[in-house]
């Protein structure tokens, strides 16, 4: 028996912000009842939940499946917890669309959620190591000597880091969800903004968000039903995710290799040669925003040292041929644990036209991908209007 | 979220939305063999690394093991208390537990002698003087101050080499 057919018939997500005013289950409860009525089902259609978040001390809550399982109708169901990091968004929906891949089940509702007004995430991703000096400083400490860098091997000029930002925030401005609508955003604003963690300034690094995001998936029965009542469904067309140890020897943190595999592997199973000519729109992991020119290489639409160019040229602005983060991305909007699982949902929002004034025009094929840990984590999908 | 209707006796009060609730967690941490052999050296003011008997590569602090190869790594190797700057950032934000005075330099330092950089500070030069492929030695704490830990090193400091040239270190940035 070969593999089950897998569609998105179903997406919600929250107002993205920074206090939700409401418990976090009532926040993931809010993001699964839109991704039902999407889906025009009940609780009782749903077979099995899937929930994933980034690590439990961000809010101090231990293992919160537990007390979630009731809020989001998992009494009486199967009900698993996924966690990698950054990426978690991401890998949550793959082992949902797993479970129905697998033929186990046929409409499974995965979830992801941060509630980053009652965490401490910097401090969290700060804990001191034994024996170290305490110099650490959250995700931008790790990250910022790597753009620096990507900046150095590449040669690209300073201003592409502003380009990108300014571009998501731009794009946030189109949809109503995103956290951050600065509508007095510009260049020099961007480029003005204190250099945080140098060469990573504020206006260039992502929010702390409070948010949530859900998705219903089927078997192929679901997906032709729902295309049958006028609601095209997302067809999964390859998932893929690849890890890595976060040091050894030599390790490339600028392109990393199980970044690199983890595109071949979802690229291959989709059909995709040619990757800047197959596929229609992106939704690419960006929290800082020179990730955009890094990640178009590591997941081979530009050849390495090349991203920033595609940036430069316009490539990945909403009217280029290539559009990245139409919801204004990770720049926008992060709660963290369900910032992978909205780039794998706005990719499936994209092929069913769902997008409003951030849709693209004619998307047949669409890049989902997340990131997590210190570029350690790769989750992936590719989703597209025809069945694979 | 649905509206909260309270009861009487509570209109006009205003509603608690959260409150902090810090929690603390002590922690044993077991170093392993390695790592203990390594902060063991350090106390003695040494910096020992282990090279990997196929890849040839020398991992400070070693872990006893290459994770490449997947081989133990035996051999100990007397590094150097001078290296590299690979790559560096300016840190420049305030947060809950910091404990550091802003701005400062958190830099990867390739140790001469070794194939994997270590996280360190770099200080006794402004900070925007510090740059890729700038030589740097330890500074170490008094010797009665030397303990296991790499808090014995203070900081890095520029030791006043020409810079490296990118060819020697470009395979660790
Ligand atoms: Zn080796």
């Amino acid at each position: 028996m070969g593999k089950e057919r897998v569609a998105v018939v179903g997406i919600g997500q929250t107002k993205h912000q920074a206090t939700y005013d409401g418990s976090i289950a009532t926040l993931v409860r809010e993001a699964a009842e839109r991704a039902l009525d999407d889906a025009r089902m009940g609780w009782s259609d749903i077979d099995a939940v899937v929930i994933g978040k980034a690590p439990d001390f961000f809010e101090g809550v231990m293992m919160p499946e537990l007390y979630l399982a009731d809020a989001l109708g998992a009494t009486g169901k199967p009900m698993f917890r996924v966690h990698t990091a950054g990426s978690v968004g991401g890998s949550t929906a793959i082992v949902a669309q797993d479970l129905i891949a697998a033929g186990i089940h046929e409409r499974v509702l995965t979830v992801a959620f941060e509630k980053q007004s009652e965490s401490e995430a910097m401090w969290a991703l700060s804990l001191p190591i034994p024996f170290q000096p305490p110099m650490h400083a959250g995700a931008g400490g790790y990250f910022a000597p790597h753009v620096r860098a990507y900046i150095r091997r590449s040669g690209a000029p300073d201003h592409i880091g502003i380009l990108v930002a300014l571009k998501d925030r731009l794009n946030a401005l189109k949809n109503p969800y995103a956290h951050l609508h600065e509508h007095g955003i510009t260049f020099e604003s961007v480029k003005d903004s204190i250099m945080l963690w140098d060469p990573i300034r504020y206006s260039e690094t992502c929010p702390s968000s409070d948010g949530a995001c859900a998705m219903v998936l089927t078997n192929e029965k679901g997906g032709d039903e729902a295309a049958a009542q006028g609601r095209p469904p997302a067809w999964v067309l390859g998932t893929a995710f690849r890890s890595e140890p976060t040091m050894f020897a030599g390790r490339d943190q600028v392109n990393p290799r199980g970044g690199q595999d983890c595109a071949r592997d979802v690229y291959a199973q989709a059909g995709i040669t040619d990757p800047r000519r197959d596929i229609d729109v992106a939704e690419i992991y960006v929290p800082f925003s020179w990730f955009e020119p890094m990640w178009l290489e590591n997941l081979h639409f530009a050849a390495e040292g090349e991203g920033w160019k595609l940036v430069e040229a316009g490539v990945t602005q909403m009217d280029g041929d290539l559009p990245v983060n139409c919801s204004g991305g990770v720049l926008s909007s992060n709660p963290i644990g369900a910032s992978g699982m909205l780039r794998f949902a706005e990719a499936a929002m994209q092929v069913r036209g769902q997008c409003g004034e951030h849709q693209i025009d004619g998307v047949r094929k669409a890049l989902g991908h997340a990131y997590g840990g210190g570029s350690q984590f790769f989750a992936m999908w590719v989703v597209g209007t025809e069945k694979p | 979220m649905p509206e909260l209707i309270l009861p009487a006796r509570l209109q006009g009060i205003e509603q608690v939305r959260s409150f902090r609730a810090p929690a603390r967690l002590d922690y044993q941490f077991t170093a392993g063999l390695a790592t203990t052999r390594f902060l063991r050296a350090v106390a003695e003011k040494r910096l020992v690394g282990q090279r990997c008997p196929k890849c040839q590569k020398v991992y400070v602090p070693p872990r006893g093991a290459c994770p490449t190869d997947g081989v133990p790594t035996e051999e100990e190797v007397e590094l150097a208390h001078s290296g590299t700057v690979t790559t560096f950032c300016v840190v420049n934000v305030q947060f809950y537990g910091q404990v550091m005075e802003l701005p400062y330099v958190s830099a990867l330092i390739l140790l001469d002698g070794s194939d994997i950089p270590i996280m360190h500070l770099i200080q006794e030069v402004p900070y925007d003087q510090v740059h890729m492929g700038m030589r740097v030695e330890a500074v170490w704490v008094p010797d009665d101050e030397l303990g296991p830990t790499l808090e014995s090193i203070k900081y890095f400091r520029p030791n006043g080499e020409p810079d490296a040239d990118w060819e020697t270190y470009k395979d660790n940035v």
